[in-house]
């Protein structure tokens, strides 16, 4: 039982429902509200495999501290009824100091709440909602929860009038009466989850998923031209480019499958326009070929992959970081390219920006690693700033006879002609080629021509962004993408006793850094190595590129479900003797 | 005033006559070009030289016809006044009948059809026009297509036809792709 | 010395140094040099035009062509020029290949573009065989032509390319045989100056795996109807079609793809209202 004085910094809440409950809104209705009231705040979803009418939960945390990953249990369960709960029991852990509200009506309790000895609250969700004329459970749902948590009613109000103020006035007054019902109803029974008031007003906020910050790192970038085939978990990307485009001026073609998208853009690039698709693992597979296209006629491009559960078709809704091997070693050849990976949602937006920069630089594919989880995940962030990153290809500013493409410069990047220019027609070719850009079997020609494209990367200074480090001490974690927020979690905990810990989140995965990674890991003799991946992609890519310090371990398994800090915690307690 | 062959090439007046004469030499000056560069590709260096022999007698009469020409401007012939009494440009050597492995006999057989479609396209415009100065013009055109028939004719009498096996290469073909 | 008149852009202009490494005979060589006619007789500065192709012996072409040229993976020319003619609209685009890599592998792309109705002119040299890999059945083969690859023949009915560019919406449809070079150039001419998807099939033997196609020329003839507007009266029309039927098929009136985009562009920062709470 929470006491009523204590306040949250943290709190965790689910809201759970089917069939058409609305759970998911109420779960967006409630991180706005926070939001805008100042907290920071996540949200992901759990769904079953129906499109419509399906389980569904949306799994919030709110924060005083900017938060992108789950708690290891959850404070607060909403459920509007318990069909297929036992879908999400696994997500959805509860202890004796939760809190669940069900309605007495909605059935018996599924096994793990009563094992978990959560304090279970009797609403009657579902006769509240009758007591208003086309009332909905879910919007009483919103209401108790925002009540529990000691959210502003105003500010709710305020949201519903302008969300839902486009199914009429009806329903947003229907809807504000449940609310307040809801709100009402948990006054009596005296449960109270507050959240710590914060300091900080809700402007200096932003509500973003990883995949709109994608997208807008990618247009700040200057990418003015996409080729969308549709892919779960990353269609939103191209749905909002193709939204916000007719204002910037981009355009934006829906290619008939990935084999057309990859090419649309590397035609497009070709032409001047950078250019951009996005694509998750099976798409991503289909379109290496043509991105060692771009590598070898040297056509910058980025390309998205917002990973899910692999192999093959996989598990299409739940995240995974096991695409690192195709995104870094997937082209046939040798062929040099760019890989980058966020690692957090806030930093989509950055390493988005950042890959168009690259890419548009060197003359390269940039490859861009999302996944299902950062793509996904609605966080409340700190506005970001403008970044100096943009779109700056060297092309030929004059028209030159006797032009040479793929002349052998001094960092390997050959100023390009776009059509238009006069007198430097060139054919770009995916068979090697000459310096002029003509065809070639020669052996010299092969050689230089794979040094120029080795060179470009090498001779690249990515300057810090290549990994955020922080802390100190002879014990590190190493880590990428998604995993990231856990580690930070987890180091949190581990320096709470005193421990120094290392964290090193790898941004830039290709080419590969050893000085950098050799100053970062320098001192260190005790390393773990953290990813979401059954065979432990990363682990061996480490150990292929960089020299790790003699004690490695290990934490490393598959999605669906997210690794936890708790665990990463224990390992590093562990890996200490303790 | 114009005069159409019998196949329908429509020749206004003298500039007309002259333009077409002189595209007549250009086309046929680019193709034996084109097939000296394709003999050059393929290695038959002998066939080669015999194009770009042929083609610079081509450019000797493309000039000639400039110099006669004088000062009389020549138009611009755009594509649907082209339309030729066969396929292509009568005094063209047929690509088609190019092979790498080609003799000198096969290529003074092209030679000779193409200098023949080019008095067949002479005699055709004579025989049409009713100009006089036009059909003087024409008739000089055609008989010199027939002296360039001629020496053909004499060029290829030091030129046996080959055996049968010619074209037998005993290496496969080359995969490129 | 007489006085020629000038014309900026001669038919040799089109054409690069790069001497082409096609079999002496191939048709090939007349399709280079319908399509530098074709390009003077529309007097498109070089610069402004791009040739896009995919792989196989005709894919060579953009080399050949002193425009700008882009030489890409087997299959995939037709969205590389769909990219590049939608970020450029202001480029005359040209796509060219042959019969395997634009309907096997690029077939379904093919569709696609026919479908999408983008303004680019497609130029598919039909050898009907795959000649760069040394002679095997393509998608317009004849069902008995024997190969290793299928001794006996496919068996399989042959595509019949103008009935399916016709069926998926190209705006302009027309076949053309090599031989005829000023024809095919006047074809071609007509074919890029039509809004939207222009479709050319042009005959093109191969000397050295299908030297039975010199006979080519003798079977080819204008065809006995003329050219319509009329989808249903050109499907008509196919359906007593010899695959030999010389000239313009079918010149619609569909709209083509929109390609024009925001010429008074907001700033970007506009885009930040839709994440501030």
């Amino acid at each position: 039982m929470a006491e009523p004085k204590k306040t949250y910094d943290t709190l965790s809440v689910a809201i759970t429902g089917s069939g058409g409950a609305g759970a998911m809104t109420t779960g967006g209705l409630l991180l706005d509200t926070a939001a805008k009231a100042g907290w920071y705040g996540l949200q992901t979803r759990s769904v079953g495999p129906q499109i419509r009418g399906g389980e569904a939960a949306a799994l919030l945390r709110f924060s005083t501290q900017p938060v992108e990953i789950h708690g290891t249990f959850f404070d607060l369960l909403v459920a509007l009824d318990w069909l297929n709960f036992k879908s999400f029991a696994a997500e959805i852990r509860l202890t004796p100091q939760s809190i669940v509200i069900r309605d007495p009506a909605s059935g018996d309790l599924p096994e793990a709440v009563v094992a978990s000895g959560a304090k279970i609250v009797d609403l009657p969700i579902k006769a509240l909602a009758a007591e208003t004329e086309g009332g909905r459970i879910n919007m009483v749902a919103l209401g108790i929860a925002a009540g529990i948590l000691g959210l502003s009613q105003e500010i709710m109000a305020a949201l519903i009038d302008e969300r839902l103020g486009s199914k009429g006035e009806k329903a947003v007054s229907a809807s504000l009466a449940c609310t307040m019902t809801g709100y009402k109803s948990v006054e009596a029974p005296g449960i109270k989850m507050p959240l710590t008031p914060s300091s900080r007003t809700g402007d200096k906020h932003w509500i973003i998923t990883g995949n709109e910050a994608v997208g807008l790192g990618a247009v700040r970038g200057g990418i003015k031209f996409a080729a969308a085939y549709p892919i779960t978990p990353a269609t939103e990307i191209l749905e909002w480019l193709s939204s916000v485009f007719s204002d910037i001026g981009g355009t934006l073609v829906q290619a008939e499958d990935e084999l057309a998208s990859i090419n649309m853009i590397i035609g497009a690039s070709y032409g001047g326009v950078p250019a951009l698709t996005a694509t998750s693992g099976p798409g991503f597979a289909l379109m290496t070929e043509s991105i060692g296209l771009a590598t070898a006629a040297e056509v910058p491009i980025v390309v998205v992959d917002v990973m899910r559960g692999g192999p093959s078709t996989g598990i299409p809704t739940k995240s995974e970081q096991s695409d690192l091997n195709i995104a870094v070693y997937g082209l046939h050849g040798d062929a040099p390219h760019v890989v980058v990976a966020p690692i957090s949602i806030a930093d989509c937006l950055f390493t988005a920006q950042w890959a168009v920069h690259l890419a548009e630089a060197m003359q390269v594919p940039a490859v861009v690693l999302s996944d299902q989880f950062l793509g996904q995940a609605r966080a409340v962030v700190d506005r970001p700033d403008n970044l100096a990153f943009f779109a700056k290809r060297q092309t030929v500013t004059k028209s030159a006879k006797d032009y040479n493409r793929y002349a052998l410069t001094a960092n390997g990047v050959s100023p390009m002609a776009l059509p238009g220019m006069e007198d430097c027609q060139y054919t770009a070719d995916g068979l090697e080629h000459s310096p002029r850009g003509s065809p070639s079997t020669r052996a010299e020609d092969h050689l230089s021509q794979l040094d120029k494209r080795q060179k470009k990367l090498d001779d690249f200074d990515f300057g810090q962004h290549w990994a955020d480090i922080d802390g100190e001490g002879d014990v590190a974690i190493l880590t990428w993408g998604s995993s990231t927020s856990t580690v930070v979690e987890a180091a949190k905990m581990v320096r709470a006793e005193g421990i120094d810990v290392r964290t090193i989140a790898v941004r830039l995965l290709a080419p590969c850094q050893p000085e950098q990674m050799a100053e970062a890991l320098e001192g260190v003799d005790k390393l773990l190595v953290v990813e979401q991946s059954h065979s432990g992609q990363f682990l061996k890519y480490l150990k292929a590129h960089y020299d790790l310090p003699t004690k490695v371990a290990t934490l490393h398994r598959a999605g669906p479900l997210a690794i936890d800090a708790s665990e990463i915690y224990a390992e590093i307690k562990k890996g200490l003797g303790a | 005033m114009t005069a159409e062959n019998k196949h329908g090439m429509a020749i206004s007046n003298l500039a007309e006559l002259l333009a077409y004469a002189l595209a007549i030499e250009l086309d046929a000056h680019e193709r034996y070009m084109m097939l000296a560069d394709q003999m050059e590709q393929h290695n038959n260096s002998e066939l080669c030289g015999l194009f770009l022999k042929l083609a610079s007698h081509e450019e000797h009469h493309a000039q000639e016809i400039r110099d006669r020409a004088g000062d009389i401007e020549l138009p611009h012939l755009k594509l649907s006044k082209l339309k030729w009494p066969g396929t292509d440009s009568p005094e063209a050597a047929e690509l088609d009948e190019a092979h790498y492995m080609m003799t000198s006999w096969h290529a003074l057989q092209m030679a000779l059809k193409a200098e023949q479609r080019a008095f067949e396209f002479f005699e055709g415009i004579v025989a049409n026009v009713d100009d006089e100065e036009l059909k003087r013009w024409a008739e000089e055109f055609r008989d010199e297509e027939a002296e360039h028939v001629e020496m053909v004719e004499q060029l290829l009498e030091r030129y046996p036809k080959p055996s049968g096996s010619w074209s037998e290469d005993p290496d496969p073909p080359n995969l490129q792709g | 010395m007489n006085v020629q008149a000038e014309i900026p852009y001669k038919a040799s202009a089109y054409k690069s140094d790069l001497k082409p490494v096609w079999c002496p005979g191939c048709g090939d060589y007349h399709v280079l040099l319908s399509m530098s006619k074709a390009l003077a007789e529309l007097q498109r500065k070089p610069e402004e035009v791009a040739v896009v192709s995919g792989i196989g012996c005709s894919s060579r072409m953009p080399a050949y062509l002193n425009c700008y040229g882009f030489h890409g993976v087997h299959g995939r020319a037709l969205p590389l020029a769909t990219g590049l003619k939608v970020a450029r609209p202001d480029l005359t685009v040209l796509v060219a290949g042959g019969d395997g890599d634009g309907f096997s592998i690029g077939g379904n792309h093919f569709l696609h573009a026919c479908r999408r109705n983008i303004d680019l002119t497609y130029i598919v040299m039909d050898n009907r065989v795959y000649g760069m890999t040394k002679g095997q059945p393509s998608p317009t083969t004849e069902p008995d032509w024997d190969s290793a690859l299928s001794p006996g023949g496919t068996g399989l009915s042959p595509f019949h390319p103008l009935v399916i560019a016709l069926a998926s919406g190209a705006n302009f449809v027309a076949r053309a045989f090599s031989g005829e070079v000023n024809r095919t150039a006047e074809i071609l001419v007509e074919a890029i100056e039509h809004p939207g998807f222009s479709f050319v099939q042009i005959l093109s033997p191969c000397v050295t795996f299908r030297p039975e196609q010199r006979n080519w020329k003798d079977m080819i003839h204008p065809a006995p109807v003329g050219e319509t507007d009329d989808p249903g009266r050109a499907a008509r029309r196919i359906m007593t079609d010899d695959n030999f039927n010389i000239g313009i098929l079918y010149r619609g009136t569909r709209r083509p793809y929109d390609t024009k985009s925001n010429q008074n562009p907001k700033a970007l920062d506009q885009l930040d209202t839709g994440f501030a709470i």
